[in-house]
């Protein structure tokens, strides 16, 4: 007699008219947090690779304050060896917009010595310091980035204010509660907050929302041949990061890619999607979480990314 | 004094769909979960997880190697969820983690909160958001402190729908009697504490019984399993029953050829509906004006007029007269304002080390406005254990609720927040360094008080 205890409630189902599908419940919910950011801050800055994450990103602060430009200035830290294709897009983006894009070079840091190549030819986590500097230099108060919670399990705990103190380090038992929407971004000088407005996205949502806005991509997000070798059970690009060792066989496969990041450390899947809505069957039935499968970086140690971000790390 | 600003010439005035689709939209659910350490709070969420297919093969992998590692002879789910390396050292969670699994019809935020004592501040973070609380009972030893306090701080919140899920069902060999036994005593006690929904599953999250699959050991029960629950709860509040408020957040003024006299206010609605032609009033100011024109981009960039929108759409409002309006204002329906005060009664939750004291300076922060203030009074703390009123002469330490006193150096507009969730609820703010001291919920506002309009 289980309907003795349960109290049906008066609550109604909401008209249909007034109900928002749950893109439009995540599209909302970004344009407040870029208008907070825009109303609380002195200099901010959305962090752009080119990647879909940063390219969501824009769209979304187009969007918050239209008819107006983007009051915003775009910010790359360019690891050397990135996707040449990834570099064209992100230049057209640029110009498209507008808007100012400042770039910070890994390869400028390792040329006069402040940081060195690592033995395995990863240069993801060489991005801290030129980051942080790009950051300094320019006096940037709030950095958006793309991360998301359902990314990664520290992830997981991220707020969408994220106070970083002036070595940019992320200190999990530090983190403000987040309450309502009322987002804190107080700070002292020196110290600034990394804002994350796609924090309650999945990749799926990514993908559903940039089939419904028709958003342009770089070309390798979607299926193409490509000359790629076999690493750590990924498909690894070949190129003039270093790739591959004479031990390696290259091979044309038909691949895309999840994330465009480090090309050393960014694997492709094999792939038959050559459009939008291929890439959301294929994700929807696939069985490997976007970073698992395609970033050799997340996979170093159970808590890698936890370290990083206590480094200054995005 | 008009200047009714256009929009761009190529706007056409769109309506919302239609009403009476064949097909309920794919809605947003956020929910919070509560429970002891032990009642099994990390596996029923891994459980979750797990069972709507939100758990993929590498991670999978993940945990099936560290159980393995660890000598257990199946996959622990809790370990899909303990993500901080000192948790997992300890076992505990100790901060509020936001997970994300969708079904056919619902994407769900859900926001896991430990339940030891020490995190109150924890769970009153993740029920600030949420429609529903998710409440995990061992059935082993029933409705303890902890759900006492579990309850006190969703009904405190505001959180209308409770879902209470006796777990460990199978260590009571699925005895109805004491599933109906707590039941009732749960029931008992979340009326108390003013919560009128409340729908129980007996599960067993570490077997997946009544989680998402219908257990086949619960044979007396009839009701719903937890999803089933989940995906049938009514989301959101009626925004046409309830008065409209926008929180300005920015001024957008293009400046620019086509939009030279173009002023709009951008917000999102926290309550209410908005049609051009609404009277409004601009808040703690007071001026009146109509709503000229209601504006939303494109995908391409271009901006569309809408002939209505609602809670919790973020627009650009235009009005129709020239009124001095910026971030921090309050745009709300004329015939329903906000009551605007320096002065206001409420209760905190406590979330930083820093205690709140009397005469305490601070700022306030509501809505888009912040303001300094001074604490007038401590009027008394919670007794989470007894649930009782108490002085607090030594004022609120962290992880304390209390009722405050507060004058405010400016006038803010403030909603009763049993009535208004996002316009009655307020921050506490540490002057010096930033930091967020306490979580705040308005009184109905005092009219005697106030400085009325």
């Amino acid at each position: 007699m289980w309907a003795a205890h349960v109290t049906t409630t008066a609550a109604r189902a909401l008209p249909d008219e007034y109900t928002l599908d749950h893109l439009d419940h995540l599209e909302s919910e970004a344009i407040h947090i870029f208008r907070e950011v825009a109303g609380e801050f002195e200099r901010p800055v959305i962090l752009f690779s080119g990647g879909k994450d940063s390219v969501v990103m824009v769209h979304l602060a187009l969007k918050a304050f239209a008819p107006a430009p983007l009051p915003f200035a775009l910010l790359h830290v360019d690891t050397g060896h990135n996707f040449p294709e990834v570099l064209t897009y992100r230049d057209e983006t640029v110009e498209r917009l507008g808007v100012r894009l400042v770039v910070a070079h890994v390869q400028d840091y390792i040329d006069d010595g402040r940081l060195r190549e690592r033995p395995d030819g990863t240069r993801n986590p060489l991005q801290t310091v030129p980051l942080l500097d790009g950051i300094e230099a320019n006096k940037f108060d709030a950095v958006f980035g793309g991360g998301r919670r359902d990314e990664e399990k520290a992830r997981a705990k991220e707020r969408v204010f994220s106070l970083r103190d002036s070595f940019g380090a992320w200190d999990p038992r530090r983190q403000r509660p987040e309450l309502w929407d009322l987002y804190n971004g107080k700070h002292a000088p020196g110290e600034h907050v990394r804002v994350f407005p796609l924090s309650n996205w999945t990749e799926l949502d990514v993908w559903r929302y940039i089939e419904r806005e028709g958003i342009e991509l770089p070309d390798l997000y979607y299926a193409h041949e490509r000359e790629v070798f076999a690493r750590d059970g990924m498909w690894l690009s070949a190129g003039e990061w270093g790739g591959p060792k004479p031990t390696e066989e290259v091979q044309t496969r038909q691949v895309r890619y999840r994330t465009v990041g480090d090309m050393s450390c960014t694997g492709a899947v094999d792939s038959e999607a050559t459009d939008v809505a291929g890439v959301i069957l294929e994700l929807a039935a696939s069985r490997l979480t976007e970073r698992g499968a395609t970033r050799a970086d997340d996979r170093m140690s159970g808590a890698a990314m936890e370290d990083r971000k206590k480094q200054g790390y995005f | 004094m008009t200047s009714t600003a256009t929009p761009d010439s190529e706007a056409t005035v769109t309506t919302a769909p239609a009403a009476g689709a064949p097909t309920r939209r794919h809605d947003l659910l956020r929910l919070a979960t509560a429970g002891s350490v032990d009642d099994g709070k990390s596996t029923l969420v891994g459980r979750l997880l797990y069972d709507t297919k939100s758990v993929l093969a590498d991670q999978l992998d993940a945990v099936e190697r560290v159980s393995k590692e660890r000598g257990l002879d199946a996959a622990d789910l809790a370990l899909l969820t303990d993500g901080l390396r000192a948790e997992r050292e300890q076992g505990i969670t100790i901060d509020v983690a936001y997970r994300y699994f969708s079904t056919a019809t619902r994407s769900y935020v859900l926001a896991d909160t430990p339940g030891h004592v020490q995190y109150t501040r924890n769970m009153v973070t993740g029920a600030s958001t949420a429609e529903l609380a998710l409440i995990l009972i061992d059935a082993r030893h029933g409705v303890v402190e902890q759900t006492r306090r579990h309850l006190a701080v969703t009904g405190l919140l505001g959180v209308r729908h409770v879902a209470v899920a006796v777990n460990k069902m199978d260590l009571v060999d699925w005895d109805q009697a004491r599933y109906d036994e707590i039941v009732t005593e749960f029931t008992r006690h979340a009326t108390r504490f003013g919560i009128e929904d409340v729908v129980a599953v007996p599960v067993s999250a570490l077997f997946g019984d009544n989680i998402v699959a219908r257990s086949d050991r619960a044979t007396w029960y009839a009701g719903p399993t937890l999803l089933e629950h989940l995906e049938s709860v009514p989301v959101g509040t009626d925004p046409s029953a309830q008065p409209l408020r926008v929180p300005v957040q920015y001024v957008i003024r293009p400046q620019k050829d086509g939009h030279r006299d173009y002023r709009g206010y951008a917000g999102r609605l926290s309550s209410g509906v908005v049609r051009p032609g609404d009277e409004v009033v601009v808040l703690p100011a007071g001026a009146r004006t109509t709503v000229a024109g209601i504006d939303r981009a494109r995908s391409d960039g271009t901006v569309e007029e809408l002939a209505v929108a609602f809670a919790p759409q973020s627009v650009v409002l235009r009005l129709t007269d020239d009124i001095d309006i910026s971030r921090g204002d309050l745009i709300a329906a004329a015939d329903e304002p906000s009551l605007t005060t320096r002065s206001l009664a409420g209760t905190v939750a406590v979330v930083n080390e820093r205690p709140v004291r009397q005469r305490d300076r601070v700022l306030l922060r509501v809505g888009t406005r912040t303001v300094r203030a001074i604490v007038e009074d401590v009027v008394d703390q919670l007794d989470i254990e007894t649930m009782e009123q108490r002085t607090a002469p030594d004022g609120l330490a962290l992880n304390a609720i209390g009722r405050v006193r507060i004058r405010l150096a400016e006038d803010v507009a403030i909603d009763d927040y049993r009535q208004l969730r996002r316009t009655g609820a307020f921050l506490l703010i540490d002057e010096n360094d930033g930091s967020t001291l306490a979580a705040g919920m308005a009184d109905a506002p005092d009219r005697s008080i106030g400085e009325g309009i």
